[in-house]
């Protein structure tokens, strides 16, 4: 997995590439806890993320808890087998996708 | 690969979560030749990662242990059975409860998603427990 960021004044986005499993989600989890002081919108740009495990929905539901107060998190481009994942589970309904 | 007699392959690794990828790569080599969506290969790769972890993380702690893990295909209709079999503590993870995927953010527990998945994703999850072992088996039509 591989993490880019990007600031732009109170908006940080993280765009995404490769795996989100039990292996790398300790560490999205760790970029977006280190990152959000100061920030209002939070952006994942999944445009090129292949997969996601329950490890992965996991921290994206703590993310999107952890911005809830402070602004909002959006989750763009999300690919359809992604977004299958976020169906079966309902996150469809929680997450804010774009 | 003898599709007729549903050849069956079969590894045998230290039930770690580092291991995880070693798995996947193991049932995925064995899915060459078939006619396996992307979709259907992330599927089938999710489903092995939920399983093998929930292994690694609970079947033996806090001791160590092994897990095996067997890959079978079936043909007509074509058919992935994988078959992940542990020595561990007596756990059947059919019997915890669905997470309740209607609730809002501020609710949600996240605790029993992986089973759940792996359930919806797959055709049919099967669990034994005999000889002392832990029997899970995962079918999927391809």
């Amino acid at each position: 997995m591989k993490i880019d960021k990007i600031q732009n004044g109170k908006e940080l986005t993280l765009a995404i590439e490769g795996r989100l499993d039990t292996e790398t989600s300790p560490e999205l989890d760790k970029i977006v806890t280190e990152s959000i002081g100061g920030i209002e919108t939070l952006i994942l740009d999944f445009a090129n993320l292949e997969y996601i495990s329950s490890a992965g929905l996991r921290v994206l539901l703590k993310s999107h808890k952890a911005m809830i107060d402070k602004g909002q998190m959006k989750i763009t481009n999300v690919s359809d087998i992604v977004l299958s994942i976020f169906d079966v589970t309902g996150f469809t309904d929680i997450l804010t996708i774009e | 690969m003898d599709k007729q007699t549903g050849k069956s392959y079969e590894i045998l690794l230290e039930a770690k979560v580092e291991n995880v990828g070693k798995v996947q790569d193991f049932i995925k080599s064995h899915l060459t030749g078939t006619e396996c969506s992307p979709k259907a290969l992330m599927q089938i790769d999710l489903a092995a990662e939920e399983i093998f972890v929930n292994i690694a993380n609970y079947a033996y702690t806090p001791d160590d242990g092994d897990a095996n893990v067997r890959v079978e295909v079936l043909d007509e209709p074509v058919t992935v059975i994988i078959t992940f079999i542990d020595h561990g503590k007596p756990y059947d993870p059919l019997k915890r409860d669905d997470p309740d995927t209607s609730l809002p953010a501020e609710e949600r527990d996240i605790g029993g998603l992986g089973i759940f998945l792996t359930k919806t994703i797959v055709d049919e999850v099967i669990y034994e427990y005999v000889n002392n072992s832990n029997i899970l088996t995962l079918k999927k039509k391809l």
